[in-house]
């Protein structure tokens, strides 16, 4: 990892950068978390590997750091993916930030697990930005690697080929868990509203407490809001404490936003949101 | 309400501009329609959060439509494509955690078209009736009645 110290610190030293989010070593083995450097004599905390998680695309809206200046932002290709996102969706301008993109061999799902096969992230699977699709500097070039089978699609089409009743069973079950800790919302670097609707009372569309109509409507309108602008980085999914598969439900938005716009979010910074535009000649034939 | 004498609730949340005003040609025209309608309007369909469409399930409705202008008529330019896009999206993803298709339907009804107004009421409500009472919903709303 000298290289990614080498960049940070010559980025700090610079004064290119005000602050770099990066990860540093976890509490324990098989554990990263996020860090925050601003001197480059901190440069030397920055490690990157197998386990290092979490999207720090998350930090780039947020008020706290933002105002200090231009950030370096060490991420994984799927990371920026979320930043490209987040450029489409005029929240970071591009020459705000400073990407450190980093060639990936893959990650495990959560933390605490070794780097083994059978502990690969789902959204490994179906990743082509290994050596990610736009950076500032690149560090690094990824492995040989054998990605696993997609399980994600393999759940998606299982629950479609069930009746409409089941699937309604499955996820009433899946939601009926659902605390509202909105941990889901808060890992999410697209959930940046600075209120979010189900924060919002007065009307109250949602309903707060974690009732089984207040967990689906919630799950639901989560789900919505960010139809045609997940990217799958899958952080919802590890970070929710009762293990709803959340991801499966943003993949099947992002399946229909390929399928009938041709759309994937967070490749082009230039691009268009998704339904932040439209095609006069827009499938409509389930419309009377 | 018994069984026997169920009969289903249908909302339909339409434009101000054409949907609306179709309905209301439909009405000063005499024409009969099954009465299982409850209309709510709206500026826009552009202006239709699908969170709309899930209160009106939790209040009880057994199916919802949604109806505007046609493509190229909406009195805001494109608050319909816009609109049309979300559609694709939230009928899918409603779709996929169960709920089936019949009780979420879409339409576009001109000011011009009472005619029309009248057939996808009748076929909204004729294919929601044959559905049943969404029981489903309903069934997580029953904590919440005493309060209503």
């Amino acid at each position: 990892m000298s290289d990614l110290c080498t960049v940070a610190k010559e980025l700090l030293q610079s004064g290119q950068v005000k602050l770099i989010v990066g990860y540093e070593k976890g509490s324990g083995p098989h554990r990263t978390r996020p860090v925050v450097i601003r001197s480059a004599e901190e440069a030397g905390r920055l490690v990157f590997d197998h386990h290092s998680l979490n999207n720090l695309a998350v930090y780039l809206t947020r008020k706290e750091i933002k105002h200090e200046g231009r950030i370096g932002i060490v991420a994984k290709g799927c990371d920026v993916r979320a930043i490209v996102q987040l450029i489409q969706e005029k929240q970071v301008k591009r020459e705000d930030v400073v990407i450190i993109g980093m060639a990936c061999d893959g990650v495990v799902r959560e933390f605490g697990l070794a780097w083994e096969r059978e502990h690969v992230a789902p959204k490994c699977a179906v990743c082509d930005v290994r050596t990610p699709h736009l950076y500032d500097i690149l560090v690094g070039s990824p492995a040989p690697f054998e990605p696993p089978a997609d399980s994600q699609l393999a759940r998606i089409e299982q629950l479609k080929a069930m009746p409409p009743a089941e699937r309604w069973a499955f996820w009433e079950r899946e939601f009926e868990k659902c605390i509202r800790c909105y941990a889901c919302r808060q890992i999410c670097p697209m959930c940046f509203c600075d209120r979010c609707i189900a924060d919002k009372s007065v009307p109250q569309w949602l309903e707060s407490s974690a009732s089984r109509r207040g967990n689906l409507a919630w799950n639901i309108m989560r789900a919505f809001h960010l139809a045609g602008r997940c990217v799958g980085c899958g952080e919802c999914d590890r970070v929710c404490p009762v293990d709803i598969p959340l991801s499966l439900l943003n993949r099947e938005m992002a399946l229909v936003a390929k399928q009938e716009y041709g759309y994937e979010p967070g490749r082009d910074p230039e691009a268009p949101t998704l339904i932040g535009t439209y095609d006069k000649d827009d499938r409509q034939d389930f419309i009377q | 309400m018994s069984e026997s004498n169920w009969e289903p609730k249908i909302v339909a949340i339409v434009c101000n501009w054409c949907t609306y005003t179709g309905a209301d040609l439909a009405g000063t025209s005499r024409m009969k329609y099954q009465p299982n309608v409850r209309i709510i309007k709206l500026p826009c369909t552009g202006r239709i959060d699908p969170v709309f469409i899930l209160k009106a399930f939790e209040r009880g409705a057994d199916g919802v439509l949604v109806s505007g202008c046609h493509p190229g008529d909406c009195h805001y330019n494109a608050g319909n494509f816009h609109a049309r896009r979300r559609w694709m999206l939230f009928r899918d993803l409603l779709d996929f955690v169960g709920i089936e298709p019949e009780r979420l339907q879409f339409s576009w009804v001109s000011a011009s078209e009472g005619r029309k107004w009248v057939d996808v009421i009748n076929g909204v409500t004729d294919a929601v009736r044959a559905r049943g009472p969404f029981t489903g919903y309903q069934a997580i709303n029953k904590e919440f009645v005493a309060h209503e």
